[in-house]
């Protein structure tokens, strides 16, 4: 069966029996895989990286994005430019370093140099060439097709008619000024990427990421760590709600116990902490109002952008992509974001705060790999056990942040645009 | 004073393998509480990310781990309960500790460096670790204890391994 004779099998749903199932074939299958290369990661709009990892021209990092290199740099004018990591003349790749700062950006095979701005400037031997090889649109670095920056986040897609950067984010980009108006100047990347893999779906992933049920059993660990810290927790119980965004976009917003950098204080931070945060606080109240303040410093929020974007403003803030390299294994890369103008004390307490739960070394992050890979190990069985339930809060006004509502809407978008079935 | 001097000058590289060769052994055996008490009181362990410089730090940058010596202490007990995820059932390792140097003697302190190669193998699956480490070994009752640990991976982040959840 090929992945087209599957549309009418990758969910079983009935909003009035309150049954949404998700088929584990959609999690192993290599057609399903080559369907959403093809309608998702060629199609939608895919996080390339910070407008802040770019701080000078020349600086470039080179990252993998939808199963292309892409090389993405601020030219001299100060723009910044995402190109397509591999040369005009003979497909090498240009660029091989991770990130760095360059005046050009040379081939070494056989030695064409490319402005920032992936202009050819120079080739050996250029007296065998036409006049005007150099002025024809061919001869350079080619631009990915499309190319857009939301409050400093980069994005790219491969599909030239896709609708603007704006309109694809749509309801999710409230979130994203939440998250972004923590900072008074700009949010910026810290120093240091975590990257890492996991033996499953990415699709896992995505679900995990938003999922607020299983905190309690997956993360028991470290929620008895959080009890045993200095002080304990801030007076706050868990709560909040789930909020389908439209176009597969999904977030949590909730409030939780841990201690927030901007800014919901903890015992451990002391004295000094709550002046600190006290301050912030009352930056936020003299730039937005109380309400807005308190939803910025006191809400946390996992906020998913479709298809593989989470920006997570928990005890710290993550930012976190990821790709499939086959049915059941992904490449992870994720970073922390921080105000740039943040003290050094509160920067200190944001890391301090991120490594405690998030990332490969964390006290939480390890067990969603476990679990990733067990689901993954357990879809074996996918011939004779066939379906996922995702129907938790179905029929409820308003989902929680612990019901699956956020997951219903990542998997509508997605067979939609993997099977065009519209629900 | 003359106790801590008289290591300090008498100390060599032996000594110091022998220590790191019993580290590895109670990592290996999973003795996670015994291991704990080879660190003093002021104890780091860390585990930086793979694209940062030598000498970067956890204030300012992100790391795999950066642990104080309560979040370590709490990292064990994690380790050792079966809510422990990542660790349950506890996977099995081998810890290889080669090319030891000592490269300071401070007034209380060694600098000391080594490669390192761990195995892990969980569900049927082996994972490599490997990089070199920077300890900083205060010599007290004709042993060390641990102020500092850094491990250095050499590798491409995490990209194979997918997760540190042992201690390297």
């Amino acid at each position: 069966m090929n992945a087209f004779q599957k549309m009418n099998t990758a969910l079983m749903v009935d909003e009035e029996k309150r049954i949404f199932k998700v088929s584990r074939d959609m999690f192993v299958d290599p057609a399903v895989l080559e369907a959403e290369r093809e309608r998702i990661f060629d199609k939608c709009w895919l996080y390339l990286g910070h407008a802040s990892e770019l701080p000078k021209p020349g600086a470039f990092v080179t990252r993998q994005v939808g199963g292309r290199g892409i090389l993405f740099a601020r030219d001299g004018a100060g723009e910044l430019k995402a190109m397509l990591n591999t040369c005009p003349h003979r497909g090498a790749q240009v660029c091989r370093e991770k990130s760095g700062t360059a005046k050009s950006f040379q081939c070494f095979y056989h030695g064409w140099v490319f402005g920032l701005d992936g202009r050819l400037r120079s080739q050996p031997g250029d007296t065998s060439y036409p006049e005007d090889f150099k002025q024809r649109p061919t001869s350079h670095m080619q631009q990915v097709p499309r190319f857009e920056v939301y409050r400093g986040f980069a994005f790219v897609c491969f599909d030239r008619n896709v609708e603007s950067l704006s309109d694809y984010l749509g309801g999710a980009r409230e979130y994203l000024d939440v998250i972004c108006d923590q900072a008074e100047t700009e949010m910026q990347i810290v120093g240091g990427s975590q990257e890492y893999a996991i033996r499953a779906n990415w699709k896992l992933l995505t679900e995990n990421s938003i999922d607020g049920y299983h905190a309690i059993s997956t993360h028991a660990t470290y929620l008895d760590y959080l009890k045993n810290s200095i002080g304990g927790l801030a007076q706050v119980a868990f709560g909040g709600r789930a909020v389908d965004l439209g176009r597969g976009h999904a977030v949590l917003e909730y409030r939780a116990p841990w201690g927030r950098p901007v800014a919901q204080w903890i015992p451990a931070w002391g004295e000094a902490g709550k002046a600190e945060l006290q301050r912030l606080y009352d930056g936020l109240v003299t730039r937005f109002g109380t309400e807005r303040a308190d939803r910025i410093a006191t809400f946390n929020r996992n906020l998913f952008i479709f298809p593989n974007l989470v920006v997570n403003d928990i005890m710290a803030v993550t930012v976190r992509t990821y790709y499939p390299l086959a049915p059941d294994h992904m490449q992870i890369s994720a970073w922390a974001l921080a105000p740039q103008e943040e003290t050094e004390w509160a920067r200190k307490y944001r890391l301090f705060n991120f490594l405690e739960f998030l990332g490969p070394g964390g006290f939480a992050t390890p067990d969603d790999v476990e679990a990733l890979e067990h689901c993954q190990r357990g879809f074996r069985n996918a011939g004779e056990t066939q379906w996922n339930d995702i129907s938790k809060g179905m029929g409820k006004e308003t989902p929680s942040y612990d019901d699956e509502s956020q997951m219903r809407a990542f998997w509508t978008a997605w067979n939609e645009r993997v099977f065009r079935v519209h629900a | 004073m003359s106790a801590v001097e008289m290591t300090m000058q008498t100390v060599d590289r032996v000594d110091v393998e022998d220590f790191l060769f019993h580290e590895a052994e109670l990592l290996d055996e999973w003795r996670l509480p015994e291991w704990l008490e080879l660190f003093t009181d002021d104890a780091t362990y860390s585990v930086p990310a793979t694209d940062l410089p030598f000498d970067a730090s956890p204030d300012n940058s992100l790391f795999y781990v950066a642990d104080d010596r309560f979040r370590l202490s709490e990292r064990v007990k994690r380790l050792m309960k079966r809510t422990a995820h990542a660790e349950f059932p506890h996977s099995r390792t081998r810890h290889l500790v080669s090319n030891v140097r000592i490269r300071e003697r401070r007034e209380d302190e060694l600098e000391v460096s080594c490669a390192f190669v761990t195995y892990r193998t969980k569900d049927g699956v082996t994972d490599t670790f490997f990089g070199s480490s920077r300890y900083r070994l205060v010599p007290q009752d004709g042993s060390f204890r641990i102020r500092s640990k850094r491990c250095l991976l050499d590798s491409d982040g995490l990209r194979s391994q997918g997760r540190v959840s042992i201690i390297l």
